[in-house]
């Protein structure tokens, strides 16, 4: 009896429950602002990965014979080999390029990580102790909205030299307000729920209610917020090295690159252009990805 | 209002003194300032201890910044270990460059990103719609200071048309602000075309609309000045970015602002003009987003009531 029950057809049987992340994948996968975005980030990451396998010279090869060669497709009379050209001392752009990749995303990634950890912190912080604490933390905010990034960097790299582990650092320390905000938010606004009130009473502990509560609420709003501000820092770094605040002249990184084509944009205008190229391809990876899952995950922040 | 303006007024002179103390404590960091000031030639010991006493230097550091807190309310920001000039009057001196290249990139991004998002905003969908949004996205996605070697390099080496570097007149502006503000223009017309699609959808217009008035007077009229108020708000907070974007152009175009003063000074490790410098561009960036926001008051009476606060 029970068994012929169980056996028959139910007409309206659930289809198999597509994950959440299987259905984020499917609509990836039709959108092409997305697809773009992922594709020219391979094309970082390879470049930064492979460096070694993939750049035709060594980026720091000097050939004093070939300064300034202008890229081989465009004279094909010349015996330069050198894809996109050469600089002022005849080290190959595109292999200077491909090892630029690894600053650019190690100084963006980094960066980006430090803000993160020091911005969610801080935002639980304020937002379970309230009162004086959150004011404190809050106007630390204010002020650091308020500093300039770009002059603070100045200051700072000024003071303490050039550097990469310096650079990234400074980025770090300087962007945590757009995480601490969001966390603080999200406490704010679980903290007097009644779920969580009852959680309390039972003898959950803070940090399972930021495990439980809070995280899972604005971890989608931490991805893309952590996506755009990568590109963004990119950029700051690109900037800084040009202006000789950034990374260490010696390793190759596009802005410093671009401070050397500044030099011979009369003559050589391809030193000043590919690695300007190779940052907005990176920067709008970034982007394409970021206002993608801004719409996906995290429709408040649409703009 | 008058609790609204006092209590931002107070709000922006805490700003100003936290930024200060930061600045001077990290230069001093950087150790003592007699001995970046005689990095060439070997003094001697007196002569060290003079100049240390001449400076205030044998203070306490916390009597050093008060001192220096006090002589900045008067316009002394100290003068330069190179020149021995006044710091405030090197920086007012460069500072009329930097606001112009400011405005000029203000101008630019206005001029493009008004008919570009409201056209956007009005033909929704349409191919407007969509080149306006590819260029806002490509506008975020490249170094402005790139932009203005590609400028240089298309219009003043290869067209010949402007001029590439210095100031020496009008001309000299374009460049320059077309590359500040290109990147804002971006982003101004998403914001533009955003407000505007949430005007357009409110009931008044529907109303304009049935009344019979012209459609290019409604959207002027009826949508545009509702739709300018949250982006007045923006232009004033964007100002202070592009001031710091100045100290980035200023050096493609060898501008003679207060960015290119900061970074020779920086490499002359001339101190007192780099602190004077960001701290006087600071207090400019604070100084803007104070009046936006008082302004914003006025514009609209909702704020004032709430505080101002955009958390």
């Amino acid at each position: 009896m029970t068994t012929a029950v169980a056996e028959k057809p139910v007409p309206n049987s659930p289809k198999p429950k597509r994950s959440k992340w299987g259905k984020l994948l499917r609509r990836f996968l039709r959108n092409p602002g997305a697809m773009i975005g992922m594709l020219l980030l391979v094309l970082t990451v390879v470049a930064a990965v492979f460096a070694p396998f993939i750049a035709p010279t060594d980026p720091d090869q000097a050939d004093l014979r070939a300064r300034l060669a202008p890229p081989s497709w465009l004279d094909e009379e010349s015996e330069s080999t050198h894809l996109l050209g050469t600089d002022q001392v005849g080290r190959d752009l595109l292999s200077r390029i491909i090892y630029g990749a690894r600053v650019s995303l190690m100084v963006g990634i980094l960066s980006v990580l430090i803000s993160m950890v020091i911005g969610v912190i801080l935002g639980l912080i304020a937002g379970f102790y309230g009162r004086w604490v959150d004011d404190v933390i809050m106007r630390l905010a204010d002020v650091q909205l308020a500093f300039p990034f770009i002059l603070f960097a100045i200051i700072v790299m000024a003071i303490f030299g050039a550097g990469l582990w310096k650079l990234i650092l400074v980025l770090g320390i300087s962007n945590w307000v757009g995480f601490a905000r969001l966390v603080r938010g999200q406490v704010m606004a679980v903290k007097e729920m009644e779920y969580v009130q009852a959680a309390r009473a039972i003898g959950a502990t803070n940090l399972r209610i930021i495990y439980k509560h809070v995280l899972p609420n604005v971890m989608s709003s931490i991805i893309v917020l952590a996506t755009l501000n990568v590109a963004v820092n990119i950029l700051l770094e690109a900037s800084l090295t040009f202006i000789g605040m950034g990374v260490d002249p010696s390793i190759p990184a596009w802005g410093g690159m671009l401070a050397d084509g500044r030099n011979y944009i009369e003559t050589a205008w391809w030193v000043a252009t590919f690695p300007g190229i190779a940052i907005m391809i990176t920067v709008l990876g970034f982007n394409l990805l970021g206002d993608w899952l801004r719409d996906e995950l995290d429709p408040n922040l649409r703009a | 209002m008058t609790a609204f303006i006092a209590r931002r007024i107070v709000h922006s002179l805490f700003v100003v003194l936290a930024i200060t103390v930061v600045i001077f404590v990290l230069v001093r960091l950087t150790g003592d300032p007699v001995a970046v000031m005689f990095q060439s030639g070997e003094p001697t010991a007196e002569a060290i201890q003079e100049l240390r006493k001449n400076l205030g230097l044998d203070q306490p550091i916390y009597i050093q910044l008060a001192i220096y807190v006090k002589d900045m309310l008067t316009g002394n920001f100290g003068t330069s270990f190179r020149t021995g000039e006044s710091v405030f009057s090197m920086i007012m001196e460069k500072m009329g460059a930097t606001l112009l290249l400011a405005c000029g990139g203000m101008l630019t991004a206005l001029l493009i990103a008004l008919p570009v998002g409201i056209l956007s905003a009005v033909k929704r969908g349409s191919a407007i719609d969509f080149f306006g949004r590819i260029f806002s996205l490509l506008g975020i996605s490249f170094p402005n200071f790139w932009l203005g070697i590609m400028l240089i390099i298309i219009f003043a080496v290869h067209l010949k048309w402007f001029p590439a570097s210095g100031y020496q007149g009008p001309e000299y502006l374009i460049l320059p602000s077309v590359s500040l503000g290109l990147i804002l223009s971006g982003i101004l017309a998403r914001l533009i075309r955003s407000s505007m699609l949430e005007v357009l959808n409110q009931q008044y217009i529907t109303t304009a609309r049935s009344k019979g008035i012209k459609e290019w007077m409604v959207i002027i009229k009826h949508a545009l000045r509702n739709a300018l108020i949250p982006t007045v708000t923006f232009i004033g907070l964007q100002f202070g970015t592009l001031l710091g974007g100045t100290v980035i152009i200023e050096q493609v175009f060898s501008w003679p602002g207060v960015g290119r003063l900061v970074i020779d000074a920086i490499s002359q490790r001339d101190f007192p003009v780099i602190q004077g410098s960001v701290i006087v561009l600071a207090f400019l960036m604070i100084l803007v987003n104070l009046v936006v926001d008082i302004s914003y008051g006025f514009i609209d009476p909702r704020i004032k009531q709430g505080g101002g606060k955009s958390e």
